[in-house]
């Protein structure tokens, strides 16, 4: 390095490399509960001219909350500071966690949440005072009815797993009102379809039976014929599964199930590559869902308030969570039908990602929800095509076509260099940019699952591909290397189990004092 | 497949396939004594009622092969070392050796040494006579026909009849395979782990390999006893359950309170630990007697579930069982790579009556239909 440092400080610029020379910023950043100095305050307000008003016995707080206090540029630099501390969805290329789908959210439609009238709701407001965002509630569920094809949604569930729970609370509702409900206690799903499909029915209480992929890569239709029977409440499934391999026979599992006397759900939690294409009701199913977060680009908002979305046939109407909204000629009510599921959350839902779904949808149009697909499938096998010329990589089941996502394979290069998936995944990681690999058990070896959406530019691909290149010819040249990454960022290796135990993990401030700050 | 020896032949008549049987592989599995290393345990097999099984995998090895590759050079060595299920698949053969013994470890190496440079070999018998092939180190392409009692090694074929079509559809290409086996009198107190020998050069045709077997401690802590919990749960009242080798029934035996055999099939009715280590003759007179269910795991990488390991559930005793609950992790099935479940019992009928899509319990209200299908089954 010469006297004035590297090149940055010359003129003119010099030319930049083919990668992108990255390093993760680390600030040392302290919690904000310990950057608090007590009587340290972001605005100074002037003192009150009236005398202050006695509360009712019971309201005021004896203690105050245990807030943070702070000034206003310490506030400023801290969330900024920690906006740098991480590779999310507004900083890196974030194509490489696929089934989750990473898109862009216009950040416009924030600023729909951020107006006063949205912002200042309460949710025990009555219902003359919030004629406008029940409206919003009304129209996005018709919005949904259309796109999936059900005669009722609801924008209740928080989640999108919330909404699968939902979905579960509903079969079994049905199932029980037609007198089978002690008898039918087996859910059926799909080694590749999320699984929180299996979580969901487990925390509902049924068995699941999970269907393996055929030698096609599609789930085994014989296999589900042995599955289903008699006991069968429901099959719940995604398609395309996380292969992003469409099944074509999809039709013949709902009959497969319906002849059993199970219902079926599908779960569009993410339609990114189906929107305007396909719907769940065309094909037969009996109830779906969505996550706003995944296909209608609302913040995923970290384990929550996401927000999810039911959809059901018109034999399960009734058994729809509540409270639901109305149109009344130009008004619009809530209500709460008597339907034995009840709420699946407190209140209407989440609405401020109702309100950013709803813009979404209404500033693209049905045509351009089509668009989103075709160019969410055309990003995708643009990106398939780059990663497939990387020596090393490929896909199982090559010659079926991807939709909206690819699960691929190192397995050629693990078994050349001894390098795994999980490692190239943190040598990547060094270029600035995100990557995961499938959920677990592997049922493809040394996998990493890709999915671009039609957020990304063709030059955006290009440089993730090319980052994966390169870490496949480092793998190569000299395996410990990668494996001894990262270089450039500023923890070396997590250690993850506080992630997984009770007595550890922190989910909030209150929690990581008691369990570790004794 | 394409018989590509027999292509060869015209132009190269000097491919050669060796054959050696190991007369007494497999005769400790049915009598439950893990194994048949040494003439004392071969002698209380045969006592205890075993029937020498492995001349006749050989000679279900060799009919396949001559059927793919008539034009077959075959080597041998004389009486029940080979030259037995050679006469009794109709295959012409050379003589080249006579043993004075057959039974033991230095016959299998003198008669290895005795072939000469055959071109591929085919052996015949269980980990212990794939040590011993290896010791005599072959110079040509090795292949196993599974006779043996514990056939964990990666150099055998999953069935004779796979045996045969590998061999006829060789073309020179290899790959390496290990060669891995147990202490088999540890083995017989109970105590598991396999040791690797070294490798030996196999057709490169992966898929009707059988590959290695993958250990026992790579499933995610909780998931076996999750499939404990399952299985004691489901056990009914009345009913005698037979359960296999294997660590994730030696779970159920924890779950259940009782401490089983860890590679012997122990016998539990409602909760009461019945017999210990029971040989095959003692399944069937319980099987015959009363409602008996076979809880059984899979052996991890290659996919059996019966034919390797627990000889003991032989055709008769399956015939008669009421039930068969197979175990294994979700990632015991995931490794498999989409190859089936295998069932070898030695019996054509009863391993098609095993046959199709099956429920395999994962865990705790929890299973994955998974196919089963015969060993022999060209797939």
């Amino acid at each position: 390095m010469s006297s004035h440092g590297e090149s940055f400080a010359t003129l003119p610029v010099a030319p930049k490399p083919a990668l992108r020379r990255f390093h993760q910023a680390r600030w040392d950043e302290e919690m904000i509960f310990e950057l608090s100095r007590p009587g340290r305050r972001g605005i100074g307000v002037p003192a009150p001219d009236a005398p202050l008003v006695e509360l009712p016995e019971g309201v005021g707080r004896a203690t105050p909350p245990a807030l943070p206090e702070l000034s206003q540029n310490q506030v400023v630099r801290h969330y900024l500071r920690l906006s740098q501390e991480t590779l999310g969805a507004d900083l890196n290329i974030d194509v490489g966690q696929g089934t989750c789908t990473m898109k862009y959210s216009p950040k416009v439609n924030d600023t729909f949440v951020r107006d006063p009238r949205i912002a200042e709701l309460h949710p025990l407001q009555p219902e003359d005072t919030v004629q406008g965002v029940l409206e919003i509630y009304w129209r996005l569920e018709q919005i949904l009815e259309e796109i999936s094809g059900m005669t009722r949604v609801s924008l209740q569930p928080g989640a999108g797993s919330a909404a699968i729970y939902a979905n579960l609370a509903m079969i079994r509702a049905y199932h029980a009102s037609r007198g089978e409900g002690g008898q039918r206690d087996q859910v059926v799903t799909t080694m590749f379809s999320h699984p929180s499909n299996a979580a969901c029915a487990k925390v509902a209480g049924y068995e699941v039976i999970t269907l393996m992929p055929d030698a096609d890569g599609y789930p085994d239709i014989e296999a589900l014929r042995a599955a289903v029977g008699p006991r069968t409440a429901a099959l719940l499934i995604t398609n395309p599964e996380d292969t992003g391999i469409f099944n074509p026979r999809i039709r013949e599992f709902v009959e497969l199930v319906h002849a059993a006397g199970g219902l079926a759900c599908y779960d569009q939690a993410n339609a990114n590559g189906i929107l305007g294409i396909t719907r769940a009701r065309d094909a037969g199913f009996d109830l779906c869902h969505f996550n706003l977060h995944k296909t209608f680009s609302t913040p995923h908002a970290c384990g929550g308030p996401a927000a999810g979305a039911c959809g059901v046939s018109e034999a399960l109407v009734p058994f729809l969570p509540g409270p639901v909204v109305d149109r009344d000629g130009e008004s619009y009510t809530l209500s709460s039908p008597a339907s034995p599921v009840g709420k699946i959350r407190p209140f209407l839902g989440v609405t401020p990602n109702v309100v950013r779904a709803y813009a979404w949808v209404m500033a693209l149009g049905a045509d351009g929800l089509r668009e989103v697909a075709e160019t969410a499938v055309l990003n995708n096998n643009y990106l398939l095509h780059k990663v497939l010329q990387i020596p090393g990589a490929s896909v199982p089941w090559p010659d079926k076509r991807r939709v909206e996502q690819v699960r691929y394979s190192w397995q050629e290069l693990a078994e050349e260099t001894g390098v795994h998936s999980e490692e190239i995944g943190i040598r990547a990681g060094d270029f600035g940019v995100h990557y995961w690999t499938s959920h677990h058990p592997y049922v493809v070896p040394e996998p990493f699952t890709l999915e671009p959406t039609e957020s990304y530019s063709r030059e955006d691909l290009d440089e993730y591909a090319a980052i994966l290149a390169q870490v496949a010819t480092e793998a190569r040249q000299d395996p410990e290397f990668v494996r001894n990454a990262p270089y450039n960022q500023t923890v070396h290796r997590i250690d993850p189990t506080s992630l997984d135990d009770p007595a550890q993990w922190s989910p909030t401030w209150r929690a990581y004092c008691r369990k570790h700050r004794r | 497949m394409v018989p590509h020896l027999a292509g060869l032949l015209p132009e190269a008549p000097s491919v050669i396939v060796g054959l050696i049987v190991n007369p007494v592989a497999g005769l400790g599995g049915p009598a439950a004594l893990k194994g048949s290393d040494g003439p004392a345990v071969q002698a209380r097999a045969l006592a205890l009622g075993s029937v020498p099984r492995a001349a006749g995998r050989a000679t279900a090895a060799l009919r396949a092969l001559h059927a793919r590759c008539p034009a077959l050079h075959l080597r041998t060595v004389a009486g029940p070392m080979g030259e037995d299920s050679a006469v009794a698949a109709g295959v012409p053969y050379e003589l080249v050796h006579r043993p004075a013994h057959v039974t033991g470890a230095a016959d299998t190496r003198a008669a290895v040494a005795a072939l000469g440079g055959v071109d591929l070999l085919l052996f015949v018998g269980g980990d212990g006579t794939a040590r011993d092939v290896l010791d005599a180190r072959p110079t040509g392409a090795v292949l196993g026909v599974p006779a043996g009692v514990k056939v964990y090694s990666g150099c055998f074929a999953v069935s004779p009849f796979a045996a045969g079509a590998t061999a006829a559809g060789f073309d020179g290409t290899t790959l390496e395979a290990e060669v891995v086996d147990l202490d088999e009198e540890a083995y017989r107190s109970g105590q598991v782990g396999a040791r690797l020998y070294g490798t030996l050069r196999v057709p490169a045709a992966r898929a009707r390999l059988s590959g290695r077997k993958t250990g026992s401690s790579s499933a995610p802590p909780g998931s076996v006893e999750s499939i404990a919990r399952a299985v004691a749960a489901s056990m009914l009242p009345g009913t005698a359950y037979a359960l296999g080798p294997g660590a994730t029934t030696l779970a159920v035996g924890r779950e259940l309170g009782l401490e089983l055999t860890p590679l012997g099939v122990d016998v539990v009715r409602d909760g009461v630990l019945l017999a210990s280590d029971v040989t095959e003759q003692t399944l069937l007179t319980l099987a015959m007697s009363q409602v008996t269910h076979a809880i059984l795991s899979v052996i991890g990488g290659q996919g059996f579930v019966i034919g390797r390991g627990n000889q003991q559930f032989s055709p008769r005793v399956l015939d008669r069982l009421a039930g068969i609950t197979v175990l294994a992790t979700q990632q015991k099935l995931a490794a498999l790579g989409g190859r089936p479940l295998l069932v070898d019992s030695g019996d054509t009928a009863t391993d098609a009556a095993l046959s199709g899509p099956a429920r395999v319990v994962t865990g705790y209200r929890e299973s994955v239909i998974y196919r089963i299908q015969s060993a022999s089954e060209d797939s």
